[in-house]
């Protein structure tokens, strides 16, 4: 959307055909300031919609977090802090560039508007590079959105077959244990695409191709600069959070095994809060564990609901521990919750909790994601204009106008680096 | 004309922000988010989320003010950007009241399944 | 007219009859001319076209479902196994098309396209191109729409309420794609009507000489640039919530259903005032005009006008009474809701009052500019019932509720959109069409409205619950009276198509200005030629009729004006100076 909006706003050029307009400046237009102010208050009014449409992500991680704070505090620990604060400074550097890039316009420093229209697309190359890394990572581990979400402490890294089991298709399998692949393909076709018209273009002598390839390339190849840089910090990170996770894995046999700590204290909170309830036999929660009123009758069920095969009683029984556990008002949960990967409780990683999360993750960094690949394809479209000099002091809106789309989209990136990685 | 009959050239519409600016702003933005990285380590209690929500407001402001020329633009943008934050303000806060007196987590806690089978149980629960 | 009665000094002016190769009409030759054209005009009737047409499908959607309803057990849709889905799917479709398609792009990307340069005096959109990409972004959306019909159709309301749309069968994501890009259209149509209004003025258009039409449209747009992106990100979640289960909106994965249905309406309760706010403009520029008399309370309309639109963003709570917000939300929206009419009632008592001792011509327009008065009053009182916390538990979701949101929608918006069509109609097309067949069909419509939806009022407030495919006997009798209300209401739509499509093949000529208005666009030939003006017009009070007189021979009213040279090139200043001397 970003580029109809900039493209239709601008380039008008073609059918200022009054002697007294200059090329620049649209049929409808009468001065150059007129249709400058035209387009900033168009842009302005654009970006106010951009404000509104993340607001509404925003509003959803909110209230979330005020819902579940414990399992944003837990999952907020699989975001790699490193990734994520280079990527502020590569964005911040990013609107640096830009700015720069506008002041060039407004100058008619052609060579620099060019370089810094470069500089702005690599850092967005980066971005995108590092973002693949951290991407592809937790897809592999099953850190998915909540109706995908398949992740497993103790086995984190599941084989082709176990996917499978989950209900994956074929694709789906080797999309998630290939992602980094699947994300890159692209951008080495581009590059590929990029560097062949190069080649043609040197050899064929066509000054003005060259001109634009030779920026492009590197352009491309910054990506995978990206994903370099984001590889060695993930698996510098990955190190440490390999032992983490194990730790958690220990932690997490640990707790099956003597029973679930929080969920033993769940039922005793439940216990204390509704006298009714029978006692509480401690163990295995699949089919013990929780105070319910008519004892007797739920006696024999969990002696049904003891054989393997029958299912749908364990299911009713679990059920009815729920709800009574919903009426006691029971829902408290455990506030030793510290920082760390180790001490998350095992139930925070279950596609209502730690799915949720990741749901909001993927659709906040994800549309994000997508307004940096918009400016991209907008700031290629300048980078081609700008070898051609299409700007000058009366004419530099188009420049402006991305810049500002450019800075907003950094500007989100200031809001969400905080709140998905560093919380505490 | 109303707003731009002023100039017969046109030339004075072009503001060019000086280079020191630029780079004064842009290191400023970058000692903010090591602060902003940094105190993440220590523990503020509650406070925390604000601590980390107004460092990147000043971020946001700097951004929006010299980056983005907002300082020195027209009024009438200024209060477009500034006032598409009130609307937001709007909707995030009465939809977020709302659910903070209504919500309670659905699904209780107790839905700590093996996740490599998370499909059945989650249909068990409903 | 005799130039007797000419006051010394003065002339008379008139733009004449454009010539074929000024006629915006008629300027270039062939579809692609059309297809890629970059002139407001042309948009605002390809706009024209394509709503008309979604109008129709809607429409015959609607006699669908009123016919079904004929009988207690159902009608039309008797299939013991698919009828009541079937049902469902109609009743979703005429809803969504009707919303999506029709009501929100019909005043302002029809009308609006084609009027707001004009009446403004600009020589186009401030971005023609992106005003082209708006239209075939609705028309993209209507493909969509056309696929999910298509495909399995849907059924989930045109609200999308989750769960139910993430575990229907139907298809919501084409469906909800089709509304998520004709948000995009809407917001593209806003944004380049508020760059229009605040950049392109010629010399002398100041903010309070805008007609109220521009006041109107300019407050819609704030709706549409505010409002829609947050539809966006709805439908986008929606989407999201049913490909992948995010459990955002969906309780299986903790989600919250209320939270979606906060977020719709965030969007869709401003989205009303998208819809009616445009109809508002046309009524304040059409009462005016017939009943040849100066607005009254200009200020205030214009005022109510943005008013309206700010106050439109705390009030969408009153959609969700019973859906289980928190008792205290549930009564600070309740009371919110109220503040809304006080801006709606100074709109209605200012029409009354412009109407008052003015000499008023039963014309087309004018009859349906009474028709709309009457039942938007209707239905803004009615509202009211639904905005008291207390009435609405009783009466939501029951026909009373359809039967109020009709009045506004139908008897608000068609009636303005049908009275603006027809006003401008001469202007658009350079054609007069036959009064008697106009009166005849603005007849039909009255009458045929009010005894579709009069009844449902009755119907509701005895308990009769919205979208349900069958009901009490008991009920019969009233759900027969609307359904032949509804075909009368389908007859009177076709008679005042008829009369229009006849216009254009037997129509009369069209003077520059058959109804004696004295915005800009009457200045302009009719239809207008394809630059709109020549030189930055004159800009007086857009409801100053002094100047004009009425001219018998020629049936048309033509302005009179000091005799003035013309400057060969036109300096701003010195036109300023002429237009404050003029007013």
């Amino acid at each position: 959307m970003a580029t109809t909006e900039a493209s239709s706003e601008t380039a008008h050029e073609d059918h200022g055909h009054d002697h007294d307009h200059p090329a620049f400046l649209a049929h409808h237009f009468d001065t150059p300031e007129q249709q400058f102010d035209s387009g900033k208050l168009g842009i302005w009014l654009f970006l106010v919609t951009e404000v509104l449409f993340f607001s509404g992500m925003f509003c959803a991680y909110a209230m979330f977090r005020a819902l579940r704070p414990d399992v944003f505090e837990g999952c907020s620990q699989f975001l790699n802090t490193k990734l994520g604060a280079i990527n502020t400074g590569v964005l911040l550097f990013s609107s640096l560039t830009m700015a720069w890039a506008v002041r060039c316009a407004q100058t008619e420093d052609h060579k620099t508007l060019t370089g810094m229209l470069a500089a702005t697309l690599s850092c967005a190359m980066v971005f995108l590079g590092v973002k693949a890394i951290e991407y592809s990572h937790k897809w592999g581990m099953g850190l998915l959105p909540a109706g995908l979400f398949f992740y497993d402490p103790n086995n984190q890294h599941p084989t082709a077959e176990q996917l499978e089991l989950i209900g994956f298709g074929s694709f789906g399998v080797s999309f998630l244990q290939n992602a980094l692949f699947y994300i890159c393909a692209p951008f080495a076709i581009g590059l590929i695409g990029v560097v062949i018209w190069l080649v043609v273009s040197l050899v064929n002598g066509r000054k003005f191709q060259v001109a634009v390839a030779k920026p492009l390339t590197v352009v491309f190849v910054f990506f995978f600069v990206g994903v370099g840089l984001g590889r060695i910090l993930e698996s510098g990170e990955s190190h440490d959070s390999h032992d983490s996770h194990a730790v958690a894995h220990v932690d997490g046999h640990d707790a099956h095994q003597a029973g679930d700590h929080a969920s033993d204290q769940h039922a005793g909170d439940a216990h204390a809060a509704d006298s009714h309830s029978t006692d509480p036999p401690a163990g295995d929660h699949d089919s013990h564990g929780s105070p319910v009123e008519d004892g007797g009758e739920l006696a024999v069920l969990e002696r049904l609901a003891a054989e393997k095969t029958n299912t749908g009683l364990q299911d009713d029984l679990a059920a009815r521990q729920r709800q009574s556990a919903v009426a006691s008002g029971a829902i408290v949960h455990s506030d030793e919750i510290t920082s760390t990967i180790e001490t998350v409780p095992e139930e925070v990683l279950t596609p209502s909790r730690a799915g949720v999360f990741f749901s909001i993750y993927y659709c906040m960094t994800g549309v994000h994601a997508i307004h940096i690949i918009g400016g991209i394809i907008v700031l290629i479209w300048l980078l081609v204009r700008s070898v051609r000099q299409d700007f000058n002091r009366q004419y530099f809106g188009p420049v402006d106008y991305v810049g500002l789309y450019w800075h907003l989209v950094d500007l989100i990136w200031i809001y969400l680096f905080p709140l998905l990685y560093l919380i505490r | 004309m109303s707003a731009h009959g002023h100039s017969d050239d046109g030339h004075d519409f072009a503001h060019p922000m000086p280079i020191p600016v630029l780079l004064a702003v842009f290191v400023a933005l970058t000692i903010l988010t090591i602060i902003t990285v940094a105190q993440s380590n220590f523990s503020f209690g509650g406070i925390d989320v604000i601590i980390v929500m107004v460092i990147a407001t000043i971020k946001a402001t700097l951004v929006a003010a010299f980056f983005m020329h907002l300082a020195y633009d027209k009024p009438f943008n200024q209060l477009l950007f500034v006032g598409s934050f009130v609307f937001v303000g709007l909707f995030v806060i009465f939809t977020i009241g709302d659910s903070q007196m209504t919500s309670g987590d659905f699904i209780p806690v107790d839905d700590a399944v093996p996740a490599v089978v998370e499909s059945a149980p989650m249909a068990g629960a409903e | 007219m005799s130039s007797g009665s000419l006051p010394p000094g003065m002339k008379i002016r008139d733009p004449g009859f454009p010539t074929q190769r000024e006629n915006y009409l008629t300027n270039s030759k062939g579809v692609l001319s059309w297809m890629f054209t970059l002139d407001h005009k042309r948009i605002g009737v390809m706009y024209l076209i394509g709503i008309s047409v979604a109008f129709a499908v809607a429409g015959f959607l609607a006699l669908g479902i009123r016919w079904h309803l004929f009988l207690p057990d159902g009608m039309l849709f008797r299939n013991p196994q698919t009828g009541n889905d079937t049902y469902n799917q109609v009743f979703t479709l005429h809803g969504a098309i009707m919303v999506f398609l029709f009501i929100i792009p019909s005043v302002p990307a029809a009308l609006g396209n084609f009027l707001v340069p004009i009446m403004l005096g600009a020589k186009d959109v401030a971005f023609p191109r992106l005003n082209l990409c708006s239209f075939y972004l609705w028309v993209f959306g209507a493909v969509f729409f056309i696929c999910a019909l298509c495909a399995s159709g849907l059924d989930t309301g045109w609200t999308f309420y989750t769960p139910y749309s993430t575990t229907t069968n139907s298809s919501v994501i084409l469906a909800t794609s089709g509304a998520f890009v004709l948000g995009f259209s809407s917001i593209f149509t806003g944004l380049n009507f508020i760059v229009t209004i605040n950049t392109m003025r010629p010399p002398g258009m100041t903010w309070f000489r805008m007609p109220l039409f521009l006041w109107a449209t300019y407050s819609t747009s704030i709706i549409q640039v505010l409002a829609t992106p947050v539809l966006g990100i709805t439908l986008l979640l929606l989407i999201a919530e049913r490909v992948m289960h995010i459990g955002i909106f969906d309780p299986e994965f903790n989600g919250d259903p209320v939270t979606f249905q906060h977020f719709f309406w965030f969007y869709s309760h401003p989205a009303v005032y998208i819809m009616i706010l445009p109809a508002f403009g046309i009524i304040s520029d059409l009462v005016s005009v017939h009943s040849h008399k100066h607005i009254f309370g200009y200020r205030f309309i214009a005022y109510s006008s943005l008013a309206i639109a700010l106050l439109s963003f705390i009030v969408w709570g009153h959609h969700m009474f019973t859906s289980g917000m928190s008792p205290l939300t549930t009564i600070i929206f309740s009371a919110l809701t109220f503040s809304v009419s006080i801006p709606s009632a100074i709109k209605v008592f200012n029409w009354l009052a412009t109407m008052y001792k003015g000499s008023i011509s039963l014309t087309t327009p004018m009859c349906y500019t009474i028709t709309f008065i009457f039942l938007f009053t209707i239905g803004g009182l009615t509202g009211l019932h639904l905005g008291t916390l207390a009435t609405d538990m009783h009466l939501h979701d029951t026909y009373f509720v359809v039967a109020h949101f009709h009045y506004v929608m139908v008897g608000g918006t068609v009636v303005a959109f049908l009275g603006g069509l027809f006003h401008w109609w001469p202007k658009m097309f350079g054609k007069m069409y036959s009064e008697f067949g106009g009166r005849l069909s603005c007849l039909l419509v009255f009458l045929g409205f009010n005894l579709t939806f009069l009844p449902q009022f009755v119907l509701g407030s005895r308990g009769m619950p919205r979208r349900y495919a069958t009901y009490d006997p008991e009920f019969a009798y009233l759900h027969q009276m609307s359904t032949w209300g509804a075909t009368l209401l389908g007859i009177g739509l076709i008679v005042a198509f008829v009369v229009l499509m006849r216009s254009l093949i037997r129509g009369k000529p069209a003077p520059a200005n058959p109804w004696g208005g004295a915005t800009l666009e009457w200045h302009c030939t009719s239809p207008p030629p394809y630059y709109n003006f020549e030189r930055p017009p004159l800009v007086g009070d857009p409801y100053d009729f002094h100047d004009l007189r009425w001219d018998e021979e020629n049936e048309r009213y033509v302005t009179i004006e000091p005799e003035r040279e013309i400057v060969p090139r036109e300096i701003p200043d010195e036109v300023t100076v002429q237009a404050n001397k003029d007013h």
